[in-house]
């Protein structure tokens, strides 16, 4: 066991790991925050996407090390409070999640898009959700959802 | 910035989304679109999946699996692994000698194998260990001795063998153990009316298997307790048979399991039946009594498959000069892998679900399930019927080409109508079929497009139909298919307790929409706990489409029961009928004098003055006169039937043979869309994977040849290449409604139906785009290159030539 601190939503959290852990096995196993999902372990499907100093990363492929002294966000620090992210509403509001499973991981990507382009267009957003697999959607009603919040958020 | 949210952000219950009362229809929450129950703890990161369940003292389970194809096991030890530090528990086959099967018919598989492996990654035995590191480590302490066997991995092969060892053993002295099923079914005069035929088009196909890929892998938590109980959590599609399989392979009372399904990650048939870690992690924690839990990696869930099959197929279809078919007589062979698996109802699916929405006079299919030393196959969304489907609308495009008929006038033209019953004496209620191609026709700009695009680009269409729910249970019963209960407390807030399986369709919001409805109660405060076999009636699972149709009519059944007691509780306080009170809004209000009305609350209070705790139930079984009385038809039978009809449209490059699909439009009858929003999911979903399937995606096996005989050629999701959202064309959801008249408020399915048409509808449009006929999947650049360059050369025996006809199959 190593002792890590990471940031994470904006909290200084200390957890034991093992030394090879990746910064998803710290999330979901070290600190609970079971939102972030493991879909292939690998770096192929992007359901563990967070957020890592505003850029959109794979935590199952990042050694839990190259997130000290960073700001990690996740699905679960989206929200500002009980308010949603706009992002969050709108995946509802659209039917953009089905099973949901690829959901905290597209929502990600969505938001650090969003933080530098307020107002992508459907390509930019196809482009930039190209490393998240959804096996439900057939990704339309994700688009939709993700230009709802930008219109809503820059409108 | 948050103000500006504030003003813009929807909640549950707002006009703007529940709406008033829709005077069309009469109904207020059902057709709209509306959030879902869960849509709030999924895109929070709260909804609780399988995996995101720990326990204080869980143990870790890993499973050892097969490395040969097919072998004996002669011997094995897990002294070693039970000894390593940290490792609380091994099993073997021999702990669990019980065969088990989802079809009662044909068990064949054990939860461990017991003597014989039959596939790479068939589980011979497992461990629990403190973390999964020590779990891992233990496997490669498992001492096993294997007697390797001869391997079969094609499966005409199978067919063809004519002694032992057989990959099962024969059921009977002097059968083939390599046969799963044969089905042989005639219906009409077949061979006279090809002979009678106008012209007779004859094919074979090739449809490559492929897998569901959810992007949660299966995981199950085992817990048992000193008191003789055992909970089972599972990512299962079909609690109620899981429940039934745990019981009886590990001898334990039903009435002391439990199944809990949490939220299901995606499954799409993948996770529809038992497998073996439900098994393993209920019997290491029956050892041990500590829960244990274990997740399948990546690569396990490529060889737990349970996919698509590969089926060898040969179609004949005679048609007159108008392009009326005359009779379709079909041969095929299907790849089933080493278990049987739904193979059984595949067997029957690949012929008794192609009989509408063309009349067919005259129909015969002769299908054989072979079994192979390859991962089992089984059902995946449109089970056993997306296969046939391809090579018929392929014929089908062929028959119109030689006629020199329009391709959607000739689907118009075989249309078997509403109310009908089919060859197979299939009973046919409502049929939107030929809006389904009016609308693709229309959306997608058809005339203008058909033989009228530049070579290179071209259009293509497909239709289908799909069972609303299969007639029967997997085990004969005479009980509901389908059961809900509903429970009113003092506050006004419904319970609903559903049996059903939420795998990302919806049911769960399904069942609170409906509550709403009847009930007259805002969505917000109707309840859903599912998934649960203490708690909630059984509902069969979320397989064969048949989950909208057969748990909402149960759910209206308990719904309007309990309406009819609060009505009579009203009536009697306002003196007056019980017809007159109307719960709609929120309130209790009397028809004819709005001025006369109570809050909903007030009024369940009433009521359970009156009757005491309030709460009913519902029910739903299917009607038994829709089908044949010749052995077999019931399979296939179902309470109602979806339509579909796809157009596509592609690009194709010829230097290449990349194929890019710009557009697909699909218009699909689903009855009535409950929520319009999930309906259109259902039906981009079906239509993405249709599309996947068509283009990229083979779950396919090394030979001997190629390294190891039976390794998957590339279990992980980079090379097994799903379409990621740049791969994907635009879809166009174009919802038709045919009211079916018993659904609930007229609904059918919307899940599997659409993926149908995907495959042909492109492999169709590859034709007008370039003149080459893709008979086997995946139109993949190699196989479209190749079948370009046979046509240039002349060798394209079943093409139209490719430049000589003109470009675009312009004619
Ligand atoms: S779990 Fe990280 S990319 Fe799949
Ligand atoms: S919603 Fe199921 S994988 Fe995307």
């Amino acid at each position: 066991m190593e002792v890590v601190r990471l940031r994470v939503n904006g909290d200084e959290r200390v957890c034991g790991v093992p030394a090879h852990y990746t910064l998803l096995e710290a999330l979901r196993y070290g600190l609970g925050l079971t939102g972030s999902k493991q879909g292939c372990d690998k770096g192929d499907c992007g359901a563990c996407t967070v957020i890592v100093d505003g850029r959109a990363i794979l935590s199952c492929i990042t050694p839990v090390w190259e997130a000290e002294g960073r700001d990690v966000r996740t699905v679960e620090g989206l929200a500002n409070g009980t308010e949603l992210h706009p992002v969050q509403d709108e995946f509802d509001l659209n039917g953009a999640a089905q099973c949901g499973f690829c959901t905290p991981g597209i929502l990600c990507s969505s938001v650090a898009l969003l933080d530098r382009n307020p107002s992508p267009s459907r390509g930019e957003i196809r482009a930039a959700l190209s490393g998240n697999l959804c096996r439900c959607t057939g990704y339309e009603k994700i688009y939709d959802a993700v230009e709802a919040a930008a219109a809503r958020l820059d409108p | 910035m948050s103000s500006r949210r504030e003003s813009t952000q929807h909640s549950i219950g707002d006009p703007q989304r529940n709406g008033s009362r829709d005077g069309e229809s009469g109904l207020s929450t059902i057709g709209r679109p509306m959030r879902k129950v869960d849509g709030l703890a999924k895109s929070t990161g709260r909804a609780r999946y399988t995996d995101d369940i720990r326990f204080p003292g869980m143990l870790h389970g890993k499973i050892l699996r097969s490395p040969h194809p097919h072998a004996r096991i002669v011997a094995i030890d897990t002294s070693r692994a039970e000894a390593l530090e940290g490792v609380h528990a091994a099993v073997t086959g021999r702990d669990m000698p019980v065969t088990y099967g989802i079809i009662p018919w044909t068990p064949d598989e054990y939860p461990l194998c017991v003597d014989r492996v039959r596939y790479v990654g068939d589980g011979v035995a497992a461990v629990a260990a403190v973390d999964e590191d020590t779990a891992i480590a233990a496997l490669d302490l498992i001492d096993v001795t294997y007697e390797e066997l001869p391997a079969y991995l094609d499966p005409h092969e199978a067919i063809a063998a004519d002694s032992g060892p057989y990959i099962h053993e024969p059921r009977k002295p002097g059968w083939n153990g390599n046969i799963t099923k044969t089905v042989k079914l005639e219906f009409g005069d077949v061979d006279a009316g090809l002979e009678d035929a106008h012209i007779m088009v004859e094919g074979d196909y090739f449809f490559e298997g492929t897998t569901h890929t959810p992007i949660e892998p299966h995981c199950a938590i085992g817990l048992a307790e000193g008191n003789g109980r055992l909970t089972v959590w599972s990512a299962t599609q079909v609690p109620h048979y899981l429940h039934r399989e745990l019981a009886r392979v590990l001898d334990v009372d039903p009435a002391s399991v439990r199944v809990i399904q949490p939220p299901v990650g995606g499954a799409f048939g993948g996770k529809s039946e038992p497998f073996d870690l439900e098994f393993c992690v209920a019997r290491l924690s029956m050892m041990t009594g500590r829960p244990v839990k274990i997740l399948y990696t990546r690569e396990e869930v490529f060889y737990s498959h349970r996919g698509r099959h590969p089926f060898h197929m040969r179609y004949r279809t005679g048609a007159d000069r108008e392009g009326m078919l005359t009779a379709v007589d079909s041969e095929i062979v299907m790849d089933g892998g080493a278990y049987a698996s739904f193979g059984l109802v595949t067997t029957y699916y690949s012929g008794q679900l192609l009989t509408a929405p063309y009349q067919m006079p005259a129909y015969r299919f002769n299908s054989t399930r072979a079994y192979t030393n390859k991962p089992a196959c089984g059902p995946k969304r449109g089970h056993g019927s997306v296969q046939p489907r391809f090579a018929f609308e392929v014929q089908l495009d062929r028959i119109a080409e030689k006629l020199s008929i329009d391709p959607i006038e000739l689907r118009r033209r075989n249309f078997i109508g509403a109310d009908t019953r089919t060859v197979n004496d299939l009973r046919v209620t409502s049929n939107g079929f030929l809006e389904c191609l009016d609308e693709v026709e229309r959306a997608s700009g058809w005339k203008h497009k058909h033989r009228r695009l530049p070579f290179g680009r071209g259009v293509g269409v497909a239709g289908s139909t799909y069972i609303t729910g299969t007639n029967y249970p997997v085990y004969p019963n005479d009980m509901p298919q389908s059961g809900i209960q509903l429970q009113v407390d003092r506050s006004g807030r419904v319970a609903v307790f559903s049996g059903a399986s939420e795998i990302g369709q919806g049911v769960d919001s399904m069942v609170a929409y409906i509550v709403a409805e009847e009930l007259g109660v805002p969505l917000a405060h109707v309840r859903v706990l599912a998934g649960d076999t203490d708690f909630t009636p059984v509902d069969l699972g979320a397989y064969s489409s048949r989950v909208t149709f057969m748990l909402g009519n149960a759910c209206i059944d308990a719904a309007r029961k309990l309406k009819a007691q609060v009505q009579e509780a009203v009536a009697a306080e306002w003196g007056a009928r019980p017809g007159e009170v109307l719960l709609a809004g929120g309130l209790a209000v009397r028809a004819g004098d709005t001025a006369t009305s109570m809050p909903l609350r007030v009024a369940f209070n009433l009521a359970e003055a009156m009757y005491g705790t309030l709460g009913s139930t519902g029910s739903y079984n299917t009607p038994k006169d829709v089908h044949g009385t010749y052995r077999g038809a019931t399979i296939g039978a179902s309470p109602a039937y979806s339509f579909t009809a796809h157009v596509a449209e592609v690009e194709v490059d010829v230097e290449t043979g990349f194929v890019t699909v710009e557009k697909i439009w699909i218009a699909h009858d689903c009855g009535r869309a409950l929520n319009p929003v999930l309906v259109a999911g259902q039906m981009e979903g079906s239509a993405y994977m249709g599309f996947a399937e068509a283009l990229m995606e083979e779950q396919i096996f090394k030979t001997a040849d190629q390294g190891r005989a039976g390794l998957h050629n590339a279990p992980s999701l980079l090379d097994y290449r799903i379409p990621t959202s740049l791969d994907t064309p635009a879809l166009e959801s174009l919802i038709v409604e045919s009211i079916d008249p018993e659904g609930p408020y007229g609904a059918k399915e919307a899940g599997e139906g659409p993926l149908h048409p995907s495959i042909p509808a492109i492999a169709n449009a590859i034709h007008d785009a370039v003149g080459v006929r893709m008979d086997s999947l995946p139109f993949s650049p190699p196989r479209v290159w190749r079948a370009l360059r046979a046509v240039e050369d002349g060798r394209g025996d079943r093409v139209a030539g490719l430049r000589a006809a003109g470009v675009g199959g312009a004619t």
